[in-house]
């Protein structure tokens, strides 16, 4: 195992895990929810709004406005913001950069939020305003929606590997028993590989049960030191490794990996754990191909490996290999920019044990990660995190 | 194996026209350098003119050396395509309505990576031909093209979204005593136009070609005057809704700039016949055609102009003629915006002098007209928008490209 050079994040800690619930389609706008869930962060840490010095924002739906113009929205008197446009993979970075900015003594405590609404049309401005190369290059196509844009990445890796719907079916399966555990997620009725293979086709090789269902929400949680964590009576969240990497493997002609491969290693190093060291793993889950990866990139096994993975694995909550505990963004929603969060916040109520009917027993350390962007023909945005509880 | 399209039934007066949609148009400034490829039929790409990489999508820096000298050029149009899906509930109402509908990813051989839809015949893993087409909305997307002629390979449903193939359409052809118009009304039935109405002004005159016109089956000649609005309103009430390509075909030249020519009774006829005429029918025949962009296998597909090439630069030899050319082309421009809703294409076919009557003093080399009618059907069938007939359009083409001000002092030399 390769030694990590970078700065622990030392004595800097997540509290206040919060999910404001989702609902399919909403009519209030990304800042109600974004303010629902601020309000939560406050009253479960037992601040005022003034106590916050530190915000960082990311939405799709937020219209014209970024962090600066939310700090006044909401009354926060900042002296650190943060709009982090970066789709799935918000999460992580937001995570990253708020924990240096309290370690450095930027900020004291940094409010990190997602949220957003999903109006009838939301979805629809979305996909037509999502990135240049998308608007010149993919949605032309009839392939915005990144279901065409993963459709080609799922043809090419099951052709490549040799994985098979029914081992993508797996995955959201286990993803939707775990949903049936969670009273915030929106799938309430039970998924069998039965009824996932025999789902419409989207855009052939992904079918309905491997798409997400955009929906409005919000998720956030506090970044702070230990000391003040201690002097507030919070649980707290030790972040023991961060990765980050955008745009990695250019030249591979269909994407097969994504940024975590580059730098996995030091992911482990810096935390000083082995993957299986994890009692859980939470991985962004837009469609079941991108986990599989995952399970690659992330060290769990070989590239090619993935299918057999998910073959030999129980991925439900008290099975050999926990994964998304919530039921992920395929079976609790996709509330925008907050799917970047629900891993990371998940991870957190999990290692605190507060998860509650979704708690994995004795989960003490976890893995979360993000992914996003899909700005042409590939996911150019990976992180990931390892969280730990108090007694880790 | 593609299904040879069907010839269209009679339509069913009872049912709704589908209203035209469109496939999303937003682009970047940069990514019109594709657009205007298509227009021409060209495939080029962007490449740098530091480090000679090709890249795609349109950019504003090369992504290998950070240089701003990317340059459109013609790139090789091979590739292999890597992955493909087929769409069946695509999130835009004009693909959903299309579904289902295939697109792919190509490896370009030069190195890009093109998302683009795909002819029926392109399997993965083989070698595709790229080219960039304009789609309903008028702007420029990829195409993949098997590597070979496959058997009805024009009749494939997404490339014939992207082309106004004459094949079970209807036309019209403007003027009926011209050799261009009759060759034209030819070659259209050749490519397999189910009907071509042939306008002839004042149809009791004889005129050479007649004979011939009259018997060529599934033509039908028509009543028309495009100089006198009352003449082309009439005809339009009643055939304008089946009228699926129209060529204007009018010819009125005549030699001479300002200065020779007293009064302007002359320059009156041309702008009469020219500009007014094109008038006259865009508003007698462009709302139906626009309307009709959507109505199945004989949808309104395109308008087409015949312009001369001295629209875009004057000739003072025939200079007020070059002037109600210009006229023409710049009235084309708004036509084409405004039967860009409708996915109706206007082409415009620049040529030389032809060789006809009115250019008798002219030296070769000249256009034959046949040749004009073959690049016109080429066209439609291409999909194409911008087309240049003969050797003298070609060469002022790319003598404007290369410095406009000597193609002025040289034109009235």
């Amino acid at each position: 195992m390769q030694n990590s050079i970078r700065t622990p994040y030392d004595r800097v800690v997540m509290a206040v895990p919060v999910t404001i619930p989702y609902v399919r389609y909403s009519i209030e706008s990304a800042q109600w929810w974004m303010g629902r869930a601020l309000k939560a962060l406050v009253d479960g840490a037992g601040i005022t709004p003034r106590d916050i010095d530190g915000f960082c924002v990311s939405s799709f739906t937020a219209g014209l406005d970024s962090g600066i113009g939310l700090t006044q929205h909401f009354g926060l008197c900042v002296r650190w913001v943060d709009t982090i446009p970066l789709g799935g993979a918000s999460a992580i970075a937001a995570l990253r950069r708020a924990a240096r900015a309290v370690q450095a003594g930027d900020a004291r405590i940094v409010a990190c939020v997602a949220g957003d609404t999903n109006h009838v049309d939301s979805f629809r401005y979305t996909l037509e305003n999502f990135s240049r190369f998308n608007q010149d290059a993919v949605y032309p196509y009839g392939a915005g929606g990144a279901n065409a844009s993963f459709a080609l990445i799922a043809r090419n890796y099951m052709g490549t590997f040799g994985a098979k719907r029914e081992d993508f079916g797996k995955i959201a399966v286990a993803q939707r028993s775990n949903a049936l555990r969670n009273p915030h997620a929106l799938m309430k009725t039970p998924l069998t590989i039965e009824q996932y293979m025999l789902a419409r086709p989207i855009a052939d090789p992904i079918h309905l049960f491997d798409c997400v269902m955009p929906c409005a929400g919000a998720e956030a949680f506090l970044v702070m030191s230990e000391d003040v964590a201690a002097s507030l009576k919070l649980p707290a969240v030790k972040i023991l490794a961060t990765i980050e990497r955008h745009n990695a493997f250019g030249d591979d002609p269909v994407q097969v990996r994504g940024g975590w491969a580059m730098d996995v290693d030091e992911l482990y190093a810096m935390a000083g754990v082995k993957p299986d060291d994890l009692d859980f793993v939470q991985t962004y889950d837009d469609y079941p191909v991108i986990s599989m990866m995952q399970f690659e990139d992330l060290g769990f096994c070989k590239k090619g490996e993935g299918p057999d993975f998910v073959r030999q694995h129980d991925l439900t909550i008290d099975g050999s290999f926990p994964h998304n505990t919530s039921g992920g963004q395929l079976s609790v929603g996709q509330a925008g920019a907050g799917g970047a969060y629900l891993g990371v916040v998940e991870a957190m109520r999990q290692v605190l044990g507060q998860a509650g009917p979704t708690q994995v027993k004795h989960a003490r350390i976890g893995l979360a990660s993000g992914f996003g962007m899909i700005n042409y023909d590939r996911g150019l945005a990976s992180g990931a995190a390892i969280l730990a509880g108090a007694g880790a | 194996m593609i299904e040879p399209i069907a010839k269209p039934r009679r339509k069913n007066p009872l049912l709704r026209t589908r209203l035209p949609t469109s496939p999303p148009r937003a682009r970047s400034r940069a990514s019109h350098g594709f657009t205007r490829a298509a227009a021409e039929g060209r495939f080029m790409l962007q490449r740098c003119g530091a480090c000679e990489t090709f890249c795609y999508p349109a950019r504003d820096a090369c992504p290998a050396c950070l240089s701003a000298d990317l340059v459109f050029t013609d790139a090789p149009r091979r590739g292999t395509l890597l992955s493909e899906t087929t769409l069946h509930i695509p999130a835009d109402v004009h693909f959903r309505e299309r579904a289902p509908w295939r697109v792919g990813l190509v490896a370009m051989e030069c190195g890009p990576k093109l998302v683009t839809h795909l002819h029926a015949n392109c399997e993965k893993g083989k070698p595709v031909v790229m080219s960039f087409q304009l789609d309903k909305s008028g702007q420029a997307v990829a195409f993949a093209h098997p590597e070979r002629e496959t058997s009805n390979m024009a009749d494939d449903r997404q490339w014939r979204e992207m082309t106004a193939d004459p094949k079970f359409r209807r036309a019209l052809v403007t003027n009926g005593r011209s050799i261009v118009g009759q060759e034209v009304v030819a070659a259209l039935k050749a490519a397999g136009a189910s009907i071509v109405f042939v306008g002839v002004a004042e149809p009791w005159k004889p005129f050479r070609g007649e004979e011939t016109l009259r018997g060529l089956e599934g033509v039908q000649i028509v009543p028309l005057d495009i100089g006198d609005e009352k003449s082309v309103a009439d005809l339009a009430a009643d055939i304008g809704g089946k009228v699926d390509i129209l060529v204007n075909t009018t010819e009125h030249v005549r030699s001479g700039g300002l200065l020779d020519r007293q009064g302007t009774s002359v320059v009156r006829d041309e702008i009469d016949q020219t500009y007014l005429g094109f008038v006259h029918l865009a508003q007698a025949f462009g709302p139906a055609m626009r309307m009709r962009g959507s109505d199945g296998v004989n949808s309104a597909a395109a308008w087409v102009n015949i312009l001369s090439v001295y629209a875009l630069a004057n000739w003072p030899m025939f200079g007020a003629y070059s002037a109600s050319q210009a006229a023409a082309l710049s009235l084309s421009h708004s036509l084409r915006a405004e039967l860009r809703p409708g996915g109706v294409k206007v082409v415009n076919v620049f040529t030389g002098p032809l060789d006809i009557e009115w250019f008798q003093t002219v030296p070769p080399p000249k256009v034959a007209p046949r040749a004009v009618a073959n690049a016109i059907v080429s066209a439609l069938k291409r999909g194409l928008e911008d087309v240049f007939v003969g050797d003298v359009a070609e060469d002022i083409r790319q003598r404007l490209a290369a410095n406009p001000k000597a193609v002025e002092r040289e034109l009235g030399a």
